[in-house]
């Protein structure tokens, strides 16, 4: 399943890895694989700019803004003016998410 | 970062009916099943180890009909929000200095998926505190990370406990935790096991290598099933206010509120909201690879259509003579279905922060808009209706 095509906010500079792994040992959607010792981008769309491999590059190869990709707490954030809050650890009657 | 599931649950859920623990308070900070005092230990612990440093809880790698049955009410309600255990060092079997030490949150089934995946194994469970909360949703707070982490290994004294240095983590803790810290701050170095606990065993076997399979998340039909108590249930606690709403316009006659009319003219209102919120909170998470179009919002209202054309040849009839009424339930339903089945993406797997807030900017306008319109044909519908007395 992939979701909207051409909106992750995710960049990778190739000219800074080191070819470490480490993006591929995180990623959960099999984004990036190895290419000439490198890693290299396999398909964008697959993102879901959960922010591990950017966490976990000590090159600064990766950046990607990451955030609470929950319709709930982004209207929330719409609302209140701040960044998407989810409210689940505060209330039992918030949203679906975090379970 | 709100996704669910480090963990399926691939195994049956026993003795359901048995509800051992269904009258009990769970104000407890321990696993409030089955345990007849705060101050007893709890049912998983199974003995003690005593070290120079403390002394360890041993506990079960068996989880027991209370576990499941934790496991099932934290799925459908609030139970969730204080279903915890201690944070702290635990040792499952009898672990040595060279024994693997693999790191969980707090969240009680969290800790009891772990350990379930490590029968027969010597082993060392690290549980952070994560306030309650699942492992992945917890790293992309920061209650799961690098600090924590760091934290709770100093704090433990970890390193007289082993003889090496590393800690297995699962892999999707990797949002919250960077590996290169941890290793600056504390010696350790963190190994990203893999996403589901089940896989644990095979990748200890494999010489702490993960197949891709292993690293990838899924979201199968069963993933997104088990999460749709908690899409009905906060809808369905505001059902009520939409059911008073449609019975007020519905009964509101220029004699005051009639109870006749209120009924008969705001009961298939009623039954169309109850199944656009079928559409959009199960069936479009049940069915959703099969759904056309990647965005939520769209699945969603296709559903809702879809829906309501099934039933309308059964709760339309009373609607026929009014092209009004008609106009409004076609407007208002579907897109319901579809806002709903938008609140999904917080709990699947796949989507990210930007196609979300991307599908927020184009849909909130439209279902303001068609909101906006609905009680226009309603608000014209009551004249027309007044007029005619």
């Amino acid at each position: 399943m992939k979701y909207l095509a051409n909106v992750t906010t995710l960049q990778y500079v190739s000219d800074k890895c080191k070819g470490c792994e480490k993006c591929i040992e995180v990623c959960p959607h099999d984004v990036f694989f190895m290419r000439d010792k490198r890693a290299a981008i396999k398909d964008k769309d697959l993102c879901m700019e959960c922010g591990a491999c950017a966490r976990n590059c000590d090159y600064g190869a990766i950046t990607v803004k990451s955030g609470v990709g929950c319709a709930s707490a982004i209207i929330n954030g719409m609302i209140t003016g701040g960044e998407p809050t989810c409210g689940c650890s505060e209330t039992s009657s918030g949203s679906g998410c975090c379970g | 970062m709100q996704k669910i599931k480090l963990f399926t649950l691939t195994k049956e859920h026993k003795g359901t009916s048995d509800f051992c623990c269904a009258n009990q308070s769970v104000t407890m900070t321990e696993s409030a099943c089955c345990t007849s005092s705060v101050k007893e230990n709890p049912q998983w612990v199974t003995g003690t180890i005593a070290t120079s440093v403390d002394t360890i809880m041993k506990i079960s790698t068996d989880l027991t009909r209370c576990d499941y049955w934790g496991m099932i009410k934290s799925r459908v309600s609030g139970f969730r929000m204080h279903y915890t255990v201690p944070p702290g060092l635990y040792a499952v079997g009898e672990p040595k200095k060279d024994s693997d030490i693999f790191v969980t949150a707090n969240y009680k089934i969290s800790f009891d998926v772990l350990r379930r995946e490590l029968k027969d194994l010597n082993a060392w469970i690290l549980v952070l505190d994560t306030k309650g909360i699942n492992v992945w949703c917890a790293a992309g707070k920061g209650t799961f990370g690098t600090d924590e982490l760091v934290n709770r290994i100093t704090k433990t004294k970890l390193v007289t406990f082993v003889n090496h240095r590393r800690i297995i983590l699962p892999q999707l803790a990797a949002v919250g935790v960077s590996a290169g810290e941890v290793k600056k701050k504390t010696s350790f170095l963190v190994y990203f096991g893999p996403v589901r606990a089940a896989d644990i065993f095979d990748y200890i076997c494999a010489g702490y290598k993960k197949t891709r399979e292993m690293s990838t998340i899924r979201f199968s039909m069963f993933d997104r099933l088990v999460l749709t108590p908690m899409e009905i249930n906060p809808i369905m606690k505001r059902f009520p206010w939409f059911a008073v709403a449609i019975l007020i316009i519905f009964g509101l006659q220029p004699a005051g509120i009639l109870f006749k009319q209120a009924w008969s003219g705001g009961l298939p209102f009623l039954l169309f909201g109850l199944v656009s919120i079928i559409a959009g909170a199960l069936l479009t998470p049940v069915l959703l690879p099969i759904v056309p179009f990647r965005s939520f919002a769209v699945k969603g209202w296709i559903v809702g259509i879809l829906s309501l054309i099934a039933v309308m040849p059964f709760l339309g009839v009373s609607l026929k003579n009014s092209i009004l009424l008609l106009a409004a339930v076609w407007l208002f339903f579907p897109a319901l279905s579809s806002y709903i089945a938008l609140q999904f993406t917080g709990s699947s797997t796949f989507t990210g922060m930007s196609g979300v807030k991307k599908e927020l900017k184009i849909g909130m306008p439209i279902y303001i808009g068609t909101a906006g319109l609905s009680l226009i044909l309603l608000i014209l519908f009551k004249v027309k209706e007044w007029g005619g007395i």
